[in-house]
């Protein structure tokens, strides 16, 4: 039986495919079989974090559809063998996700995983609702702005109310808050929400914080996981999230600006 | 209620001591589509912005024709203190199923059968007001109406108390119906809680609280971190705005003291 963790925001734009990507990078890298799944049907988007976009032949809704069986449309991972992406497709509409097609999609590929993540669109709309109906774990991603964390306060009533769980008086979901793009220096001039602003208002368990990074961008421009740059900041603390969730106690890094001088803080990245 | 205004001539058997008569009403009906409560709060509250007297005080009837059988049951407390919160008279409903007039007796909200409104010549359009001949007083209660009565029961054996433990959060909505309503949790902005009786919140409480919702005067809230967006009591509110900077992020108590909404550290 895999544990199906949904990565979801209210607002859009914060980093949940980011964050997909790295989770289940890590996940696979210790050797976990996991499988990560994009909701956002009509804008496909993680197979180009993931660098597997030329090898994309069948989708997501061709599998619901029963156009394709899943080994034809899962893509092993070149760098990672545990590791398998569904893409979403390019040219379908949300409607397409039925909740039946996504459950017997689900319930196939619980047979032979440990963790399917399944990167949701934001907002409640279709695609989101039916990433998150299923969820065992959800990882709320928020960035350490007002409008943001207002959002996930919003997003987590509804996981409370709309998911398989709820609906069978079952265990309830098990939600973690993720902070991203965080910027200390931000944060102490008071442009940005501190952790304990954030923490205080959600009261939620904390699963790490993300620093605002560079090298995010030249990661997914690369098509490479920003969790394997172990260089980086945000691949590293991507990697703390990752021993994190699986219950390791690793204090929490990157939250306060680093001492440097001049130079490198105006070039700071 | 109105009183008898001659008390010595309250006689059973004198024959002037009331009148049993029929008379129709027009009244706004809230007929719902569907039963998901965020979008009828969100449209309603826009609507009650444009137009907050037509509405405030004005009885409504809920018609449940609309929905498939059983479903809504479940919301129906919510809708309820909705309305009220808009300062509506949520009445009766119509054209519900079993579970949904079961749902509706234990509010104490009349179910009025279809008898009532669907009788007669012009009834076809479902909107109109029920014709004055067809208020049937004296009609016994049809046999559907008996047995939900009893399926109702059950919600109404544990009156006066309800207990969350968890936060509260923007966008959600909790009503104790005939209680007090308690919360071990913090309570978000954008979140509203609801109760006939008192409002105990153990959290930092940012959301809406409103206590005394059937009418009740003496209910109160209780809080530990007063940081609410609207407080009321029985209709008599006040907003964020209002609320002095001092009894913010304090312990407080909230009551009214011959009307007045007072706010009291504790
Ligand atoms: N820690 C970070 N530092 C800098 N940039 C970041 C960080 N995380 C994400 N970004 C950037 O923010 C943008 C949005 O990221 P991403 O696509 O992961 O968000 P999303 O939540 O999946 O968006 P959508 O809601 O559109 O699906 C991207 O350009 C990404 O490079
Ligand atoms: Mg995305």
């Amino acid at each position: 039986m895999a544990r199906i963790i949904v990565i979801t925001s209210g607002k859009g734009g914060v980093g949940k495919t980011t964050t997909s990507a790295a989770l289940s990078m890590g996940l696979a890298q210790r050797g976990k079989r996991t499988v990560v799944i994009d909701f956002d049907v009509g804008l496909r988007n993680l197979d180009l974090i993931m660098g597997c976009e030329r090898r994309v032949v069948y989708d997501f809704v061709n599998v619901i559809n029963k156009e394709a069986n899943l080994n034809q449309a899962l893509i092993r991972d070149k760098r990672c063998d545990h590791l398998y992406v569904l893409p979403a497709s390019q040219t379908r509409d949300k409607d397409a996700l039925t909740k039946e097609g996504v459950e017997r999609v689900l319930n196939e590929l619980t047979q032979n995983h440990d963790f399917i993540i399944c990167d949701s669109p934001a907002g409640i709309e279709h695609g989101a609702t039916m990433a998150m109906y299923f969820a065992d774990d959800a990882i709320v991603v928020t960035n350490p702005e007002v409008s943001s964390v207002r959002d996930s306060d919003r997003m987590l009533g509804i996981l409370s109310s709309r998911s398989r769980r709820a609906e069978n008086s079952e265990e309830p979901i098990r939600e973690y808050l993720l902070l991203t793009r965080y910027d200390p220096y931000r944060v102490l001039s008071g442009e940005m929400l501190s952790v304990d602003d954030v923490q205080e208002i959600l009261s939620l368990n904390l699963l790490g914080v993300i620093p605002e990074s560079k090298a995010v961008l030249s990661a997914s421009n690369a098509g490479v996981p920003v969790i394997l740059d172990r260089e980086s900041d945000a691949g590293r603390a991507y990697n703390d999230m990752v021993s994190r969730y699986l219950g390791e106690d690793v204090p929490h890094r990157f939250l306060n600006p680093e001492k440097k001088g001049f130079l490198s803080r105006l070039f700071r990245g | 209620m109105a009183v008898n205004p001659n008390p010595r001539n309250n006689d059973t058997d004198g024959p002037r001591s009331f009148e049993l008569k029929a008379a129709s009403f027009t009244l706004p009906i809230i007929r719902l589509i569907d039963n998901n409560i965020e979008a009828v709060a969100a449209r309603l509250g826009a609507k009650v912005e444009k137009a907050p007297d037509f509405f405030r005080n004005t009885p409504v009837v809920i018609d449940l024709s609309s929905l498939p059988e059983g479903v809504g049951a479940g919301e129906l407390p919510l809708l309820v203190g909705l309305l009220r919160g808009y300062g509506m008279i949520p009445f009766g409903v119509r054209g519900g199923g079993k579970e949904q007039n079961a749902a509706a007796e234990a509010l104490e909200l009349a179910v009025l059968r279809d008898s009532y409104v669907r009788r007669g010549k012009g009834a076809s359009k479902a909107e109109e007001p029920p014709p004055e001949s067809e208020v049937a007083v004296d009609e016994a209660p049809a046999p559907q109406a008996r047995a939900s009565k009893q399926a109702a029961s059950p919600r109404r054996s544990n009156p006066g108390f309800m207990l969350i433990t968890k936060p509260v959060r923007s966008g959600q909505r909790v009503y104790a119906s005939g209680g007090d309503l308690s919360i071990t949790a913090a309570v978000s902005s954008g979140a509203e809680l609801m109760a006939d009786g008192n409002i105990h919140v153990y959290g930092p409480l940012r959301g809406r609280a409103l206590a005394g919702m059937s009418g009740n005067l003496e209910a109160r809230i209780f809080c530990q971190d007063l940081q609410a967006e609207l407080v009321s009591i029985a209709g008599h509110y006040r907003v964020s705005e209002n609320i002095p900077v001092e009894l913010r992020g304090v312990p407080v108590q909230i009551f009214l003291d011959q009307k007045i909404l007072r706010i009291e550290k504790l």
